[in-house]
């Protein structure tokens, strides 16, 4: 079989319907991971809600609205860079995709500057100040660095997977005919930006 | 060259995503701007239903998931909904007393 022969089988044995939706439903289950402990926040929310509120007052809510335009930013940057190649623009996707990883590194650094001068205050989990305080309090900032934990490692999860997405478009793998993996992995960052617009939502504006 | 992918068809242009960030930069604007005024319990509401609207807006406009199956699209929203009110109403509670 011919080169062209093979690849027009390939795209004719691909089922891009199938991979997008078991994409769909493996971050439908990342949904149910963050809104159960969404729920369970918010439980601890109305028990103690005058610790959960004096608690979020300690949050830097200026680094938190940095971070949430820095998200949305990638997500954009994620979103072009399948509208690029769906053009067969490789050169130009290329480049969105390498603007979504920089700025991706650019919310950990941010994350990390902010744990930083919280852990320099020995708010930690585990850290005598901070069980020195009420339950309420000690909850709050648990459930913080838990679920701020969580999502940052997701960042992480998915600038491995946009590093592995720009190596094999720029090998020709990712092509106009052929894009999904570059789609999917766009489906799981725009969710992380959901998780995160929720995050900043409850966590820092809430007070 | 083969059939074209239904998704590459009809993929939106630059521009419509660009608004769509646009918006989504308002409304965290405006999310913020709530957030500093004093409004009681109406806060807790008003920020979650504009979080709600900027996921709406990326799961709709980015992720594209009115392009997938009805059911799976009853299924996102019926998980969605459940989480908004239990989540308003767990606040709701909160602020009030």
């Amino acid at each position: 079989m011919s080169t062209e022969t093979q690849v027009h089988a390939e795209e004719h044995n691909r089922d891009n319907t199938g991979i997008r939706l078991g994409m769909r439903v493996f971050l439908f289950t990342e949904l149910i991971l963050f809104g159960g402990l969404f729920l369970v926040y918010s439980v601890y929310r109305y028990t103690y809600p005058a610790d959960f509120h004096l608690a979020a007052q300690e949050l830097n809510k200026i680094i938190g609205t940095f971070n949430t335009v820095i998200l949305l930013t990638s997500s954009l940057t994620m979103a072009l860079s399948t509208v690029a190649i769906q053009r067969s623009k490789r050169k130009l996707s290329l480049f969105f995709q390498f603007l979504t990883i920089v700025l991706g590194l650019f919310f950990i650094i941010n994350k990390c500057f902010e744990w930083a001068t919280m852990f320099h205050q020995s708010i930690y989990p585990g850290s005598e100040t901070l069980l020195n305080e009420s339950e309420g309090n000690i909850l709050f900032f648990g459930f913080y660095y838990v679920m701020t934990g969580l999502q940052g490692l997701h960042v992480i999860v998915g600038i491995v997977l946009i590093a592995f997405m720009m190596r094999i478009t720029a090998k020709g793998y990712i092509t106009h005919n052929n894009y999904v993996k570059l789609e999917n992995t766009g489906l799981y960052w725009h969710l992380i930006a959901i998780i995160w617009v929720f995050l900043f939502s409850l966590f820092y504006l809430i007070t | 060259m083969g059939k074209q992918d239904f998704y590459t068809e009809h993929s939106n242009g630059y521009s419509s995503y660009i608004l769509v960030w646009l918006a989504l930069l308002a409304l965290t604007g405006l999310a913020v701007a709530v957030a500093g005024m004093n409004l009681g319990g109406l806060i807790v509401v008003a920020v979650i239903i504009i979080a709600s609207i900027e996921g709406y807006l990326i799961l709709t406009m980015f992720m594209h998931l009115r392009r997938e199956s009805r059911v799976f699209y009853v299924f996102v929203s019926a998980a969605g909904l459940f989480l908004l009110i239990s989540v308003i109403l767990l606040f709701s509670n909160s602020s009030f007393q």
